[in-house]
């Protein structure tokens, strides 16, 4: 998805109506034009919000039972912090006033509506101001709960939520204005439909820089690199929280399609859900053969992953491919995922849910992949916005969180890990009737 | 009194209760527990980590009995507690050297 001025906006539209070789209906008024497209991106999104709770679920079902309200109380508070902090700064940093083509960022001020033209008949502005802050704003969230997956079980609560601050404050706004803020990497001709890089690796990155700075969970590497399973609490939950994302999915993917005013936009998002869900249907089936092939039994847990891998990788590209090739796209992000889950193991990086593989991982792929099905994308211009986003987004995490490391510290105690978040950080239990639950530690 | 614990397979539990309610024992009490004997652990893999399943689970039943039915007791739960695979389980005896009912006050055999 492409954020682009007003002007471009209504030229978008118009370029939509004209695909129809012969319009067979009277033109759109500008009225409902702006009626359906301030809808699209209310519906995305609240699709995409429901996906904050498809993090926590599945986020909470993969983590031991002694960390699961601890998870949740991260996920909660992740969603309504980037929701302020894109408010308060967020937003117009990543769109107000960013240098067309060549712009780094935008300018720091609180976001504020302006829909004053529509009160006088004027709907140029194409959509609701506040519809596109919405839709733009739960994307910010959703990169930020990409995060709390990988660094759970171990990192503190309060440095966890200032990192969340500044990641939806300043960093994501900032490589965000680079490309859909028109910025210089979208002069350059990069292209990332609704965010494989800028939202989904962009979260990878942060979550990187923080896992190697982190540390691994306790007992989690042997002395000779063996990693220690740890089972998650409540496969029931991760799977359900698979599902939930997969719906929100729809919404991230389709609502970047930015425009319903016109039949050719409708079609348009019909392709993207189609292709969305292909993508994911490609990465299951795709995890669940190499798991079996390579481990001799299904992981569920990999065939969840694959079904994430599957739609992040199609999230840079989602309309131009064919169904056919959707689900192929899908499906080598689902076979990258099952080896890059043990490689990073083998890293001695410890990503409890597999968030780096999925998101990183697949959204690099999903990016490089663009040119593949979309002709008007150069693999050159791809690989740029990849290096300097990733460059960005994981050197300034990297300053964030040595910088919380060596001021408030960003670690649990070994015995408050070992005792669990839940007991240490909350004082209370996910399943207080279940007793301590079944810990190999 | 003997203390009779026995460690069982869970699928068997309801075998062994209709196997003791004929040689009327008053009760029991059951619970969940883990474990391993001879009977060695197998390995899984969870998303590429290896990991040994060397607890399996298991219910561990506790009667207190009179010293005249103890091994009745005994033979009973090993006749309806067996596979004949490995991982059947242990029964032990121990001396049990006093009982009370909570509720009347009964002490020694009256308690059980």
């Amino acid at each position: 998805m492409k954020k682009k001025s007003t002007l471009m906006g209504l030229a978008a539209v118009a370029l939509g109506a004209t695909a129809l070789s012969t319009p067979a209906f009277a033109a759109v008024s500008d009225e409902s034009q702006y009626i359906f497209n301030s809808l699209l991106f209310l519906i995305g999104g609240f699709l995409v919000m429901w996906m904050a709770a498809g993090f926590c679920m599945l986020e909470a079902g993969l983590v031991r039972s002694k960390n699961v309200a601890t998870m949740c109380v991260k996920n909660v508070g992740l969603y309504s912090i980037a929701g302020l902090m894109y408010f308060l700064i967020g937003y117009n940093l990543m769109y107000s006033g960013v240098a067309e083509g060549t712009g780094f960022m935008g300018t720091f001020s609180i976001w504020g509506p302006d829909d004053s033209g529509i009160e006088a008949g004027d709907f140029s502005g194409g959509y609701s101001a506040t519809s596109d802050w919405f839709f733009q704003m739960v994307f910010v969230a959703t990169a930020a709960s990409i995060v709390s997956g990988t660094l759970a079980e171990r990192i503190k609560l309060f440095p966890f939520f200032i990192f969340v601050v500044i990641l939806t404050g300043i960093i994501y706004p900032i490589q965000g204005s680079w490309e859909w803020g028109a910025g210089w990497l979208d002069g350059l001709g990069f292209s990332d439909f609704a965010g494989s890089t800028l939202v989904h690796s962009t979260g990878g990155w942060a979550a990187l820089a923080g896992a190697i700075i982190l540390g691994p969970r306790l007992g989690k590497y042997s002395e000779d690199g063996k990693p220690l399973a740890l089972p998650g609490s409540s496969l029931p939950l991760a799977t359900l929280g698979t599902f939930i994302l997969w719906l929100g999915w729809f919404g991230f993917n389709g609502a970047s399609q930015l425009a319903m005013g016109s039949a050719a936009d409708v079609a348009a998002i019909a392709n993207i859900f189609a292709n969305t869900n292909a993508a994911a249907a490609g990465g299951v089936v795709a995890a669940i053969l190499v798991t079996k092939i390579v481990y001799k039994k299904v992981d569920l847990t990999m065939a969840l992953n694959g079904a994430l891998a599957g739609l992040v990788s199609i999230t840079a590209e989602p309309l131009t491919p064919t169904m056919g090739s959707a689900a192929l796209i899908g499906a080598v992000g689902g076979v990258l995922v099952v080896f890059a889950v043990p490689l990073l193991d083998r890293l001695k990086i410890d990503d409890v849910v597999g968030a780096i593989s999925v998101h990183l991982v697949a959204g690099i792929w999903g990016t490089m992949a663009v040119p593949l099905t979309n002709g008007d994308v150069t693999f050159t211009a791809q690989a740029i916005g990849v290096v300097a986003i990733g460059a960005f987004v994981f050197v300034v995490s990297a300053v964030v969180w040595y910088i919380l490391k060596f001021t408030m510290g960003i670690r649990m105690s070994e015995e408050d890990e070992l005792a669990g978040g839940d007991y240490a950080e909350l004082g209370m239990e996910a399943y207080p009737e279940f007793g301590k639950g079944s810990q190999i530690m | 009194m003997k203390l009779i614990t026995a460690i069982i397979k869970p699928s068997k539990l309801q075998d062994v209760r209709d196997a003791l309610s004929s040689i009327d024992v008053a009760g029991m009490t059951v619970s969940e527990v883990k474990g391993f004997g001879r009977q060695k652990g197998h390995t899984e893999i969870y998303r590429g980590a290896e990991y040994e399943v060397s607890m399996l689970p298991k219910l561990k039943l506790e009667m207190a009995v009179s010293d005249s039915i103890a091994e009745q007791v005994v033979e009973a739960v090993a006749a309806a507690a067996k596979t004949d695979n490995i991982g059947d389980g242990k029964i032990f005896v121990l001396s049990l050297e006093a009982a009370m009912r909570i509720r009347t006050g009964e002490t020694g055999e009256g308690a059980l």
